[in-house]
């Protein structure tokens, strides 16, 4: 049994609320381990360990379901899923694939680096529209439709989009 | 009191802050005044009630009794609760609901920015957590004090109606009992009466940019850190409680 298999399976769990994303490029899985176990009888332990992307996200619960299901189908009964807290998720660990299919979605990509927060009336980052690349955008909501995503809107080509925030 | 008994304090005082003030931020679900705001408001009540279930999981896990983090939120009465009295007072207005929000908020910011050192790996790890979500909630309950106060004649009036009115509840922010002594000695908590001078510092200058006047000193009230609250959290309780109580045990 090699750690590898397991991530390519973990590649098919897709995000509920951003179904584009796998939770490989989102970087919610942290670790894969292979435990042995206590009886001889049994397989080796499959072990997951995930962090949430937000403390009240309400897909982590059916990111865990799914992930033991994918892992029951495919002939690995003996999992566990674990959650840790630390370190804290950051948007900077969403991998250059997950990016590209999130702006490919409709809905920009968090800007590199996650210091911008932390500055209480800094200048609002400038996010590229992504459908029409302009970067003439403006901010009409801190909060989206779920916890991860402000409203933006195009003032060029005058869409209005979702952005994945810094985090 | 014993240092575990302290420490299970500890969190529940933070936990509970957290579910307390996200279950009335729920309460505006579909009646923001824009639809924008709606959907702001119930995202931080979304952020406090996942920092909530963080916190009483870990509390339950603590006490050992084989409780869960449902138990304690769903099960305990008005005097097991140890929220400060702030974040039980009703959402009013709007503007009742944005001074409340902002009161909270920049003592919110900076209890987690010293938490985030905590001896208690676990402690630590929800403040690094929570701190990124509570960084946006401060910047949005700052940006509406000074919409608010910067706006018209009205809204200048009533947010200052509301910030005068919800003044007497931050003095229990910085009170330290016997939990947050013990566990200032222990390394696992904060010292609170250090952050009363940065909070008074960060809520004049917001206040000045919004054309507010700090309000005079007055008497400050407090009993909500030892279960002693006002008549609101009860109500509070009634509505949150009803199901767990009506229909022990029931589940989704």
């Amino acid at each position: 049994m090699t750690t590898q298999k397991i991530w390519q399976l973990l590649e098919q769990v897709c995000d509920p609320e951003v179904p584009v994303l796998t939770i490989v490029d989102l970087g919610v899985v942290r670790e894969v381990n292979i435990n042995p176990s206590n009886h001889k009888k049994e397989k080796e332990q499959v072990e997951v360990i995930i962090t949430p992307t937000y403390s009240g996200c309400p897909a982590m619960n059916v990111i865990e379901m799914d992930i033991k299901a994918t892992l029951a189908q495919n002939g690995y009964p003996n999992h566990k899923v674990t959650t840790v807290l630390s370190p804290a998720w950051t948007t900077d660990w969403m991998s250059e694939n997950g990016r590209q299919k999130l702006k490919a979605y409709g809905i920009a990509p968090p800007e590199k680096g996650t210091v911008d927060k932390n500055a209480l009336f800094q200048d609002d980052k400038q996010v590229q529209c992504p459908l029409c690349d302009s970067t003439n955008t403006k901010m009409t909501s801190q909060f989206g439709s779920t916890a991860c995503k402000s409203l933006y809107k195009c003032l060029d080509c005058l869409e209005p989009f979702d952005y994945f925030k810094c985090h | 009191m014993t240092i575990p008994q302290a420490h299970l304090n500890y969190i529940l005082q933070l936990g509970d802050n957290a579910l307390i003030l996200g279950h009335r931020l729920s309460e505006w679900c579909g009646h923001g005044p824009v639809l924008e705001q709606d959907i702001a408001m119930t995202n931080i009540a979304l952020d406090l009630v996942g920092q909530a279930r963080s916190l009483l999981q870990y509390a339950a896990q603590l006490e050992g009794k084989g409780r869960t983090e449902d138990d304690l939120a769903y099960l305990r009465d008005v005097w097991d609760f140890k929220n400060v009295l702030l974040v039980e007072q009703p959402n009013g207005d709007f503007a009742y609901t944005i001074a409340r929000q902002f009161l909270f908020d920049v003592f919110n910011y900076f209890l987690h920015e010293q938490l985030q050192q905590s001896k208690d790996e676990t402690l630590a790890a929800i403040a690094a957590k929570s701190l990124k979500e509570i960084t946006y909630h401060l910047r949005w309950s700052s940006e509406w004090m000074i919409r608010l106060g910067d706006g018209t004649e009205e809204s200048h009036e009533k947010i200052q109606t509301a910030l005068n009115d919800t003044w007497m509840y931050t003095g229990e922010l910085f009170n330290m009992n016997e939990t947050d002594q013990l566990m200032l000695e222990e390394g696992i908590g904060v010292n609170l009466t250090h952050l009363e001078n940065p909070y008074r510092q960060k809520v004049a200058a917001i206040l000045n940019m919004a054309t507010l006047q700090v309000p005079p000193k007055g008497w400050m009230q407090s009993g909500g850190k030892e279960g002693k609250h006002s008549e609101h959290l009860g109500f509070i309780l009634a509505e949150m409680q009803f199901l767990q109580r009506a229909y022990p045990g029931a589940k989704w």
